[in-house]
């Protein structure tokens, strides 16, 4: 049914887009945390930078990693010589360039569900003793986990067809950079590959579907363990 | 001993208020809305730290703004009873009861764990979720978690307010047992008469951020100036009793520190202690001992305070050492030549006689 190229860059996806949300998660809660908790005077801008990928063209995050990034660009050459890091033309960088992009949907989802936790619980475990760590784990985060799942599950369906960033970023190589989104456009380059990039564009589908029912799921779950 | 004084300036609005507690038992935070209650035992509780003051629970300091101390929330040992309870949701009752008894320096044995439980019959509801819990559950379950982290002294915000008669009903008589079992101090902020003539055995009257007033609740209550401070009623009279006999005539005996009560028959045995409520309306006096009379309680008192009210006029009496509160018509007043120190009977009706308390 589909070929091995195409099970490649199915399954490619899906480890790009997982490690990114991965990856992505520790700094969306911190950043969440952050603007949820705390009031300083810089917040609203760091508010709009950390949402700025929502609103750039992709390119243009692709072209600004590119320039960071690449191998002979400040940045990614000091990480390749000191820490054998390399991102450009790798399966690594399409993560990076997806996890980046995505952001902006975790931070959001857990910053509404932080706000959402009534502040009053958080004085209760004070006078029964519990420290701020405590707190955090014991209340924050089970309280928070409905938005952190939601935030996670919705990054990972976006994850997937991330496209600008990527090909700007990684190129378009197949087996390492070529993700669904990509090697639907390699086949609509390809004199009768229509058939493959229908294929393709079917599986993208699918998974969107299975993605926005197991959110359903999950968020149900999360919510009925939270007692809401 | 408690110790509590606290001064913060808010925009148009100051508390300034100092007093001592000295003894367990529940002391009554009583006062209108807004008059600083919850802002002035948030400030006992840590969660809010005022401008200037000295906290003192049991020989520990936990603010003193003059030398810098303050020790936060968590190291207080003050267990705190919201309003709006407060459960955490995402756990079972039994995990929120043990929250702060995990979490105590003193920890509760197995077998007081197990008494609090009794104790407010919590048992039943171990393994539900707050969501699943009535509004007198939830308020059940917020005591026990308090208690269960071994406070010096309990805070209660107004714990029945948000309850409708019936579900306050089944409450009262956890909070008396927890009155008359445990020697743990309390405070009980309300502003419902009621509850403090019910609970309390100390009353503070808070007042656009100032005490006003402080005593025993028995002396307080039918005291004629609290009663215009408080802008209340002042109450015929609030005493403890005590179940002396069950007599022949279907009548029930009750001791008291003025002498015996008699009141319509009550089930409960002999010895028995309870609180006794009789209303200023219901009193009525007589110069000289009335013989035909179909009132089973005639009291000698002495007047020490007349106080005109509209029409009528609030004698204060003293009879043996409880104080009462007769409310008479100016007329009568008039009439009898009442004043401070005349020597009288007072009359109660067994029938206005509330005991139910």
């Amino acid at each position: 049914m589909l070929t091995p190229d195409e099970i490649q860059a199915l399954l490619l996806s899906l480890k790009v887009s997982l490690v990114a949300v991965s990856a992505a998660l520790p700094f969306a809660l911190a950043a969440a945390l952050l603007l949820a908790r705390r009031r300083f005077v810089a917040k609203p801008l760091i508010d709009g930078a950390l949402h700025l990928p929502l609103v750039l063209p992709p390119v243009v995050i692709g072209y600004l990693l590119l320039i960071a990034l690449g191998t002979r660009a400040p940045v990614g050459g000091w990480l390749l010589a000191h820490l054998g890091i390399r991102f450009a033309f790798s399966w690594t960088g399409a993560a990076l360039a997806s996890g980046l992009i995505t952001f902006p949907f975790q931070l959001r989802a857990i910053r509404l569900a932080l706000e959402a936790i009534d502040g009053g619980l958080g004085q209760a475990a004070e006078t029964l003793g519990a420290g701020r760590f405590d707190r955090f784990v014991n209340l924050t985060l089970p309280l928070a986990l409905p938005g952190i799942v939601a935030g996670l599950i919705t990054a990972f369906a976006a994850s997937l067809g991330e496209f600008g960033a990527i090909i700007t970023f990684v190129s378009n190589i197949p087996g390492e950079t070529r993700t669904l989104p990509l090697a639907i456009y390699s086949a609509l380059q390809t004199p009768g590959g229509e058939a493959e990039a229908a294929r393709l564009s079917m599986l993208s589908i699918g998974l969107a579907l299975i993605g926005m029912t197991l959110a359903e799921f999950a968020d149900r779950r999360a919510r009925a363990l939270v007692g809401r | 001993m408690i110790e509590i004084a606290v001064r913060h300036d808010f925009t148009g609005f100051s508390l300034d208020a100092a007093f001592r507690i000295e003894r367990g038992g529940i002391t009554a935070l009583f006062g209108p809305s807004g008059a600083g209650k919850t802002t002035l035992i948030n400030a006992v509780a840590g969660i809010f730290r005022p401008r200037a003051g000295r906290i003192v629970v049991d020989d520990r300091v936990l603010l003193d703004s003059a030398s810098g101390t303050f020790v936060p929330p968590r190291a207080r040992h003050i267990g705190y009873v919201f309003q709006d309870t407060r459960l955490f949701p995402h756990m079972s009752v039994e995990n929120n009861l043990r929250f702060g008894w995990r979490r105590a320096a003193a920890k509760a044995s197995p077998g007081e764990f197990a008494h609090v439980l009794d104790l407010l019959g919590l048992e039943p509801l171990l393994a539900r979720r707050p969501a699943k819990l009535s509004g007198g559950e939830k308020s059940r379950v917020a005591l026990g978690r308090a208690l269960l982290a071994s406070p010096r002294l309990l805070l209660l915000d107004e714990p029945l307010a948000a309850l409708d008669a019936a579900r306050k009903a089944e409450i009262l008589p956890y909070l008396e047992r927890l009155r008359d079992e445990a020697r743990l101090p309390m405070i009980y902020v309300t502003h419902s008469l009621d509850e403090v003539m019910r609970l309390a055995d100390d009353l503070i009257l808070l007042k656009d951020g100032r005490v006003a007033a402080q005593g025993r609740v028995f002396d307080l209550l039918p005291d004629l100036e609290f009663a215009t401070a408080a802008g209340v009623s002042p109450a015929g009279a609030v005493f403890a009793a005590t179940v002396r006999a069950q007599r022949e005539d279907g009548l029930t005996a009750l001791a008291f520190d003025g002498g015996e009560l008699a009141v319509g028959r009550l089930d409960r045995p002999i010895g028995s202690r309870l609180r006794v409520r009789l209303r200023a309306e219901d009193i009525m006096l007589a110069l000289e001992e009335p013989r035909a009379i179909s009132a089973n309680n005639v009291l000698p008192a002495i007047v020490t305070g007349v106080q005109p009210h509209d029409a009528n006029v609030d004698v204060q009496l003293l009879c043996g050492g409880v104080k009462l509160v007769s409310r008479i018509t100016r007329a009568s007043l008039a009439r009898l030549g009442i004043a401070a120190g005349t020597k009288l009977f007072a009359i109660v009706k067994s029938v206005t006689v509330d005991p139910q308390m």
